[in-house]
Order: structure tokens, then sequence, then C-alpha cells
């Protein structure tokens, strides 16, 4: 059994994160936003496991919580798709800041 | 035997940073379809980052519905929303410095705040193996109520996934 | 010449049945006398891998030319008989011209990707191998989630078909990688839930033990021979042969239409190794409903690695007869037969076994039958062609 240091995990998913969020922020692609909160996501699950792994009594707990969040990154993904693909056939345009009918 | 273990821990290491790499892949390359692949590595990279952590199970949900299935929806959403010789577009908005900035500040807090803290890491936890046995009973047992919460949520999901991607109907002709 | 049995296998009786085995265990203990212990654990892999690593492109080349021969023969001819005798060596002279053609890359084509596709293709469809049990003590890697690993594993061939759809920057390639994720994804979830009842009935995800419980008398207590797991083979096999693309699924190649589908713009090995990837599905597939429902090695008075590639060389010369048999579906019809006739089918599937736990007599026998034979008339009934309105194409000026 491979026993790393619990830190060095969670900042490896810290920095994963911090990807994701830097992907979501700058991205003009709305596919490529979602494909960056995907990844925040995951960096999340890594945590979850690392915890229930390390710390927690009940070992389950962590990875059944990173199995819900799963199933709920795929419901993402799919309506969040849907919805890019619907706003395509209307706007012909991915790109976020196109898409600025209700700013002012 | 040590070596082997030694060599187990620094190829992790060694996977991790990959992750890494891919994950900048993800948020810096132009070209989406190349986005997505270097996603799909990075999945699966953490899907080899949970058979590390003994989460056999999860490792392979991962890759089943992370890489099977989402991955595969956003690149089938890739694939009807761009063009297949397409121009050049610029990808990311002006506002990828202030972003770093923040995210350095983010990050440093975070990582001091990590190593300070004194976790409690527990030796029977080290040693508890969960077996796929014991999951489904925690999912019919405890958790009963959130598993079926999640599926009500998977199906509306679904149907609204339908709803919404689905052409509209010409108005019917009289 | 007297081959000494070393030490550690004394205990290991030798028998055909543990042929290979022995064989194995022989290798490392000679090698156990000038090397380290770590080193073993890694001539253990090592042997396991190379010997997985020959097996998939063997087979692949044997099947080509046994699919050659045998759809010959459907159509009254001989197939493939000069090269060699019977055409024995037909796979290596293939190979030779695949390595020395030509290898075309189109102008406009994404390098890289082109280039890694079909190196992705070959990947997961070796991996399948390691999980499957070729005999007694024979899986490669007798992982606890063995059967989850398979799907998982196997649901990654959908990406390296995209990334060579996608690379070639080619109508019919998109068109094609685009069937095929459609069809891919359609097909893996009535696959998926053919494979719950076996997972009900065995309790456990390790494809060793799901063989292990089917023994019984005389070893034929098979899956396949209760109500439940008919249909679910059925389920499972058609599935499967959807999965590989394999005729009268093959609508990701219809040469008619897609000239050949995704991976029109390959040539010579790239072209080769996206064929060895799907004959090497079909193979494994073939061996994991084998294992799943046929009782995986187990069976009477033959070693067991002869049962199990007997079992799986039936199923994929069953997978040639539909080629040379049945005409290709349509598209619509390939999506309608997955979700609206598999799909509820393996559900009411899964009810039964769910009721077969509990009694497994004559009466449960005549229930299940009525129910499954119930539910089989509804879907046929429910699914019947209707034909559709003309269509009329106007043509744009």
């Amino acid at each position: 059994m491979i026993i790393l240091p619990l830190p060095h995990i969670l900042i490896f998913s810290l920095l994963l994160f911090a990807i994701g969020i830097y992907g979501a922020l700058v991205r003009r692609n709305i596919i490529g936003i979602l494909i960056s909160i995907e990844l925040m996501l995951n960096a999340a699950n890594i945590n979850l496991i690392a915890f229930s792994k390390y710390t927690s009594l009940a070992p389950e707990t962590g990875q059944i919580f990173a199995l819900f969040v799963i199933a709920i990154a795929a419901t993402a993904a799919a309506v969040g798709l849907a919805i890019v693909l619907a706003l395509y056939r209307v706007r012909k345009t991915v790109q976020a800041d196109e898409v600025h009918l209700l700013k002012w | 035997m040590p070596i082997l273990e030694i060599a187990a821990k620094y190829t992790t290491y060694a996977v991790m940073a990959v992750i890494l790499v891919f994950a900048l892949g993800v948020v810096t390359l132009r070209n989406l379809f190349h986005c997505a692949l270097c996603l799909a590595a990075a999945l699966i990279g953490t899907a080899v980052l949970y058979v590390v952590l003994q989460a056999e199970y999860l490792a392979a949900i991962q890759i089943l519905l992370y890489v099977g299935a989402v991955v595969t929806l956003v690149i089938f959403a890739i694939m009807l929303t761009e063009h297949l010789a397409g121009k050049t577009v610029r990808q990311n908005n002006s506002q990828s410095l202030p972003a770093i900035a923040g995210l350095l500040g983010f990050v440093s807090l975070l990582t001091a705040l990590i190593l300070k803290t004194p976790w409690p890491v527990t030796p029977t936890a080290l040693q508890a193996k969960v077996l796929v046995m014991g999951l489904g009973k925690a999912l019919m047992g405890d958790y009963v109520f959130p598993f079926e919460v999640i599926s009500i949520v998977l199906i509306a999901a679904l149907i609204g996934t339908v709803v919404i991607a689905k052409k509209d109907q010409p108005e019917e002709k009289a | 010449m007297t081959i000494t049995i070393p030490p550690t296998i004394r205990g290991i009786e030798f028998s055909a049945d543990m042929l290979f085995v022995t064989a194995k265990a022989w290798i490392l203990t000679l090698l156990g006398r000038f090397l380290p212990d770590w080193l073993i654990v890694l001539a253990s892999i090592t042997i396991s891998g190379v010997v997985i690593l020959c097996l998939g492109p063997l087979i692949m080349m044997y099947l080509t030319l046994l699919e050659r021969k045998l759809i010959g023969r459907i159509q009254n001819r001989y197939g493939p008989n000069r090269v060699g005798k019977w055409g024995l060596l037909q796979p290596i002279a293939d190979g030779i011209k695949m390595f020395t053609k030509e290898d075309i890359v189109p102008a406009k084509a994404d390098k890289v990707v082109h280039l890694l596709a079909p190196i992705a293709i070959v990947v997961p469809a070796l991996m399948i191998f390691l999980v499957v049990p070729f005999g007694e003590r024979m899986t490669a890697v007798n992982l606890n989630i063995g059967l989850l690993y398979f799907i998982a594993v196997s649901s990654i061939t959908i990406l390296p078909i995209f990334m060579g759809s996608w690379a070639s920057r080619n109508k019919y390639s998109l068109l094609g990688g685009m069937r095929t994720a459609a069809q891919m994804i359609s097909y893996e979830i009535p696959m998926t839930l053919a494979v719950v009842p076996v997972i009900m009935m065995s309790q456990s995800l390790s494809t060793n033990t799901i063989v292990l419980t089917q023994e019984g008398s005389y070893d034929m207590n098979w899956f396949i021979f209760t109500p439940w797991g008919i249909v679910g083979f059925v389920i499972f096999f058609l599935c499967a042969t959807a999965e590989c693309n394999r005729p009268p699924f093959d609508l990701p190649e219809a040469e008619s239409e897609l000239v050949a589908g995704f991976h029109t713009e390959y040539s010579g090995m790239k072209f080769a190794l996206f064929y060895m990837a799907e004959y090497m599905n079909a193979f494994t597939l073939c061996g994991i409903a084998v294992t799943l429902f046929l009782g995986g090695w187990q069976g009477p008075f033959f070693p067991s690695w002869l049962w199990f590639s007997g079992k799986t060389f039936v199923l994929i010369c069953v997978m040639i007869w539909f080629r040379g048999t049945f005409p290709r579906f349509r598209v619509d019809h390939l999506m309608g037969f997955a979700w609206k006739f598999l799909l509820p089918l393996t559900l009411i599937n899964i009810l039964l076994t769910a009721l077969w736990q509990f009694t497994s007599n004559l009466a449960a026998w005549l229930w299940s039958i009525l129910i499954l034979g119930v539910s089989l008339w509804t879907l046929v009934k429910l699914n019947r062609t209707f034909v559709p309105e003309k269509r009329h194409y106007l043509l744009e000026s």
C-alpha cells in the first residue's frame, strides 16, 4: 500500500481546483467553461476520497459522496450542454460574452 | 519490498504532475477538441489516483461516467457547435491577469492553511478497506434517501435535457 | 532430457488443466534462483503482460482468416487458400502488406490527434484482456471489480474513434464517428443492465468468482440454463455485436453510405490498428459473454482453457454467421431497437432475477417464461413498424 502524506494530496487537489477556477473565469466559450467546472468537481472528489481514506472512521461515507458528486456532474454536463445547443441554434454562437441580450 | 513501494510512491507523484499538466492544457489550449481530450486524460489520471487511494470502485465509476459519458457529451457538443476547419477564434477573455493574481493569493493562503492544520489522520482508517459490498450496503442503508433523491434528479435532468435540446416543432399546418 | 519439477510448484499436480499455470510457475522458480524478490514480482507481471500483448495481435490475425474462410464458405466459395496450407500464412502476408503501405495523412488533418487515435484505440482493447478468465487460475489480474473494470474500459473506446473522426477533417469520417458514438453509447446501457442479473446472482463483480459460482454437477450449472440467463445472454450478445460495430450493426462503417466511416482517412499500419482493435474487442466481448453466461472455463472432461476457448470460438463463429446472413440496420431502427426494445427487456429481466433469487423451482420456471413471454409480446406489439408517410424532398433553388 502506498501512503502519501495527506497534505500533499490536498495541495494537489487545490492546484487542480485553482486551474479549474482559472478556466471558468477566463474562457469565452461556454463549453470551455463547462469543462473547467468539471475539473473543479473532480478536484473536490479527490479531496473527498482522500479524507475518507485518511481520517474518517466510516470510510464508505467519502466514497458515496464522491459517487453523488459524479452523478451530479454528469447531470450538470448534460443539462448545460443541452442549453448550449439550444443557444447555438438560436444565436449561432457559443461565446459567453456574445450572449448579452439581457445585459445592458 | 521497499524498492517497489518507493517506485510506486514516486510514480504517484508523477501521475499527479501529469494530471496538472493536462489540466493546464484544458484551460489554455485554443482548440476546444484538444481541451476535451486533455480533460479525458486528466480524468483518467484521477482514476489512477483513486486506485492508489484504494477506491477501485470509484476509479471504475470515474472512467465509466466521466470519460465514457461526460467527455463524450462534451465532444458531441463541440462537434455540433464548432466548424470543422473553423477559423481560430480568441478563446480567452481579457481577464486572465487579474484571475491569475487572485488565484495565486487563494492558492498560497489555502496551502498555508493546509500545511498548518493538524489533520487527524487515524491509523485505523488507513487500514480499513472499503469493499464494493460495503458501499452497496451503505447506499441501500444509511444513504438510501440521498440515493433516491439523486435518481429523481437524474430523471428530471434527463427529461429536461431532451426538452431543451429538442428542435422546436414547426407549427402544425391546419 | 528430463525437466526437474521446481519445489515450489510440487503442490500443483501436473495436469492438462494446469498446463499454462504450471509453465508460468516453472519459469518464475527458474528466475527465482538468481533474481531478487522484487524483480520476481515484476517478472510475473511481465510474463502475463507479454503473453497478452502477443495473444491480442495473434488472435486478431487468425480471426481475420477465420472470418474470410467462413464468409467464403457461407457465400459458396473457398476463401483465401493460396498462402500456406489452407491459407494459414495469409494473415502474415496481410501484415507485411499493411506494414509496407504508404502512410497517408490528409494535408488539413490534425496531425497529432490523427496519429494518436489508432494507438489509443488499441490500448483499451488490450486492457480488457487483463480480466478475461482464460481458464482456471488463468485470469491475468483477478480484480475484485473485474466486471466493472471491463465495462469502464470498454466505454473508453468511444474516445479514440472521436479522435480519429475529428482529426481526419473529412465529412465521412465525422459522420461515421458521430454514428459510432451514438450507437456505442446507446448499446452500452442495455449491455450494462444485462450484466446486472449475473452480478445479483453471483454477488460479486470479480470475473473469477462469477465463473466459480457457475460450478455445479458436471460443472454445468451455467447461468444460461435459467430463464433470466438466456434472455440476458441474448441481449448481451446482441449489444456486444453492436459494441464492436460488426454487422448487422455496422452502421458506422457502412461502405455504401460513408465510404469507410471513421477510418476513411487512415491507411497502412494505422488502419490495421483500428482493425486490430475491432477484432480484439470482438474476441474479448465473446470471452466476457462466455464468462458471464456460459460458465467460463467450467465444463466436464476437458481442460478448463480448452472449454473457454471452445465456447468463445463458437460465439465468434455466430458473429461471423451474423455477418454472412443479415442485412444492415437502418439508423433509426438501430437506435429504436436499443432504447425501445432491449432496454425495457433488461429492466424486466432484472426484476425477474430478483424473483428467481427466492424461488427457483418448476413453478418459478413457468412463471418466468410467462412473464418474459408477455413482456416480449407487448414490446414487439409496441415496437411494431409503421409505414412512415412518404417523404418528399424539395430541391432548394
